[in-house]
């Protein structure tokens, strides 16, 4: 390592204008992407309990077989070694007033992680912020899947704390899922140094 | 290939060094107080979760993109700048087909922003948003006009210095960066809590960007260099 990384800077209050006003990406899988649709609703929280809503969100999954669109995830799934085809697997969006937003996705599948084990389903999070120096980092796993229990990640995280990285079922509407990030306070969700 | 052995076996990328970012809670920055997590932080080692992210290079630049002073019928009013640089990763290799995003207010320092109340004149012929590739050796160019520094409610008579906002996706979701680059000499610097943020001073000093005289085009515009470093990795795979 030669040369030190530039500084990350606030994103400020007007990331909208360069960022999500002609850039957001709502949905993160097309109509034609295989795997089970699900809708994820993100809300960030401040230190007072507030909704932040003038936060950007970015998503990066992998597709329903647990492969990422990239050339360093070289597994060969299902005897393909190329992704779903309609697959990109990025996904950003602004928070609205109420301090949420939605992603239109499918559930991706178990990926590698270190040791022998498989990871649980799970999206990776981004946050960037006015008041946020340096995005933060966070994952959002599924509620209620066998998976979670032995996934090496969750595994880190002190038990109390790990409830804040499991988005959890809408009763009401199948499909759908919320996910709420807490900056700070008694429900502060983990956040991750990578 | 494939295969198990082979996901397991991931170069790590570097972490960075002490001093080169920004806490998540800088006082003075007053907006942090109730954004910035009160607990340690849990380290993860990298995974495919993490060595992997959006890559670009398929997707269309239009003609204007990168050239903030064409996107309209008129030409904004301003001092017109050439803004050129590489990105390299910290093992000082160039990262092609890197996504930069920029945005920027006016020369008044107002942004086309519905909740920027500056009471400052927009300019009809400036959008202040622009978009661009690096090529295969990491290059890249902007041409634009200068922003204006403009105040903020932080503290009494805070103003922030001119600036562009950067995005830059590299080739992993862990080396996302988004910046801001500064010009040289601004007075405002020292007053300044975002910048000040950064404890190590000569990490804090690469946000500056460097008057260039060769991209300075004559009769035309003054040319500024700002060259951006990504987190990189190691060569050989760790076996995890
Ligand atoms: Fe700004």
């Amino acid at each position: 390592m030669d040369l030190v990384p530039t500084p990350s800077q606030t994103a400020g209050p007007y990331f909208h204008l360069g960022l999500t006003e002609t850039r957001s990406v709502k949905c993160i899988a097309d109509p034609q992407t295989k795997g089970e649709r699900i809708w994820l609703t993100c809300r960030v929280i401040d230190g007072h309990g507030a909704p932040v809503n003038d936060a950007m969100i970015e998503i990066w999954q992998a597709d329903a077989e647990g492969k990422y669109n990239h050339p360093d995830d070289a597994q060969d799934k299902a005897g393909e070694t190329t992704v779903d085809p309609a697959w990109f697997g990025f996904g950003r969006m602004p928070t609205a007033e109420d301090g949420s937003c939605e992603f239109e996705t499918i559930k991706p599948g178990r990926v590698p992680g270190s040791g022998k084990v498989l990871q649980a389903p799970h999206l990776n999070v981004a946050i960037f912020a006015r008041g946020v120096l340096k995005q933060l980092y966070t994952r959002a796993y599924f509620g209620g899947d066998p998976a979670n229990s032995e996934d090496p990640v969750i595994a880190l995280v002190p038990p109390p704390r790990r409830q804040t990285l499991i988005a959890q079922p809408d009763a009401l509407r199948p499909g759908h899922w919320s996910f709420d990030i807490h900056f700070q306070g008694e429900q502060e969700t983990v956040f991750f140094d990578v | 290939m494939g295969g198990l052995t082979n996901e397991r076996s991931i170069a790590q990328y570097h972490r960075m060094p002490p001093g080169s970012q920004p806490p998540s809670l800088y006082e003075p920055y007053r907006s942090t107080v109730r954004r910035s997590p009160t607990k340690p932080l849990i380290v993860l080692p990298h995974t495919l979760s993490e060595i992997t992210g959006p890559l670009y290079g398929h997707e269309k630049i239009g003609e204007t993109d990168n050239d903030l002073t064409r996107q309209h019928a008129g030409e904004p009013v301003g001092e017109r700048i050439v803004v050129t640089g590489r990105v390299l990763d910290d093992n000082g290799r160039p990262v092609p087909n890197a996504l930069i995003e920029v945005w920027q207010a006016n020369a008044t320092g107002r942004y086309r922003h519905h909740s920027d109340q500056h009471p400052a004149p927009l300019d009809l012929n400036f959008t202040g948003a622009g978009r661009t590739l690096t090529d295969e050796n990491g290059s890249y160019r902007f041409v634009t006009i200068k922003p204006g520094a403009y105040p903020w409610f932080n503290h009494y008579n805070a103003w922030r210095p001119a600036h562009i906002h950067f995005s830059v996706f590299g080739r992993a979701f862990l080396t996302r960066l988004v910046t801001q680059m500064y010009f040289p000499g601004d007075p405002l610097f020292a007053f300044d809590p975002v910048f000040q943020s950064i404890p190590d001073e000569k990490a804090r000093q690469r946000l500056i960007s460097v008057f260039d005289l060769e991209t300075t085009q004559p009769q035309w515009a003054l040319g500024f260099r700002f060259d951006i470093v990504l987190r990189g990795r190691d060569a050989t795979p760790f076996e995890a």
